[in-house]
């Protein structure tokens, strides 16, 4: 392309959606819990599978998920993804952690960030939990946790990360 | 179910910026709205788009052949909104409408402002008002209006 081609080709374009989130009752109960320091997971009737986050129904079986299972903020690493580039507008400076964390007791995952961590040591498997924002700053979100954090404990076989039938 | 009154509901903003290439056809176009003169492309067999196309979608050759068209034009169909929300660019009951410009083929997307829902019908003439500052974006075309 020659020079006469190239004009001050670009144009900013904006993109701006205002919108209102209703959560659910499923979701209703589980942040009511999670702003109160508490993961309350919601069991289905029929596979006894556990959601965390619950969306009301198991995908499963059809059915809502009515039965409340409390979790503990501990779990093991899924998966993850060590992000070296950065992102405009993210806060977080690379290198860091994106994981898919499998609470005990939990039938599915979730994304959280991994922090206090070695990445050269990081692993499927890893235990971990959840490290908290002071009570005070808490609200109706799962950013009342900061990040998930390694712990002393033996990891988890990854063999019983793998779908189980029921 | 519980009642929706004890659901938990919060606004969001989904915002962010970034900037497009209008490569060599479209930035002619909106070159020229910040001159304020409209242009459409050409294509061999006579047709004229505008906005300004870079290919022909009957034929596919290529199309960089510009011509100016409007500022004038007919309504082809026309959306009334009564009550406009936050991001509507006009705050008065205005119309989305299909505008087909003078000398063009296919019809441009835009508003048309300053008139009543009465005066809006399929074939309406209408003219380009345009912004006090121009950006070159479509936006320099502040709105269409009734054709004096």
């Amino acid at each position: 392309m020659s020079a006469e081609d190239t004009p001050k080709d670009y144009s900013e374009s904006p993109i701006n959606l205002e919108y209102f989130y209703t959560a659910g009752s499923a979701t209703t109960r589980f942040l009511n819990q999670v702003k109160e320091g508490n993961i309350v997971g919601q069991g289905c009737p029929k596979c006894k599978a556990v959601y965390v986050p619950p969306r009301g129904s198991c995908p499963r079986c059809g059915v809502a998920t009515d039965i409340e299972v409390p979790l503990t903020d501990k779990g093991c690493i899924e998966s993850f993804t060590v992000v070296h580039i950065p992102i405009p507008g993210n806060p977080i400076v690379p290198p860091y952690v994106c994981a898919m964390i499998r609470l005990d007791g939990a039938n599915i995952s979730f994304l959280h960030l991994i922090q206090d961590v070695d990445i050269e040591n990081i692993r499927i498997g890893m235990r971990i939990q959840a490290v908290w924002k002071p009570k005070e700053e808490w609200t109706h979100s799962l950013e009342n946790i900061k990040w998930f954090a390694p712990i002393d404990e033996p990891d988890v076989d990854v063999a019983t990360l793998r779908f189980q039938e029921s | 179910m519980s009642d929706s009154k004890d659901l938990l509901r919060a606004p969001f903003e989904l915002a962010y910026n970034y900037k497009r290439s209008n490569g060599p056809v479209m930035s002619k176009f909106f070159d020229a709205l910040g001159e304020q003169k409209i242009l459409g492309t050409k294509s061999s067999t006579g047709k004229v788009f505008s906005p300004a196309a870079e290919f022909d979608p009957d034929t596919h050759e290529s199309l960089n052949d510009m011509v100016e068209v409007g500022p004038g034009g007919s309504v082809e169909s026309f959306s009334w909104i009564e009550a406009p929300q936050n991001h509507h660019l006009i705050k008065e009951p205005f119309a989305f409408a299909l505008i087909k410009l003078d000398g063009a083929d296919s019809s441009m997307l835009h508003m048309i402002a300053d008139c009543n829902e009465a005066d809006l019908s399929i074939g309406t003439r209408v003219t380009a008002a345009w912004s006090e500052t121009t950006t070159k974006r479509i936006t320099d075309i502040k709105f269409f209006t009734l054709e004096k």
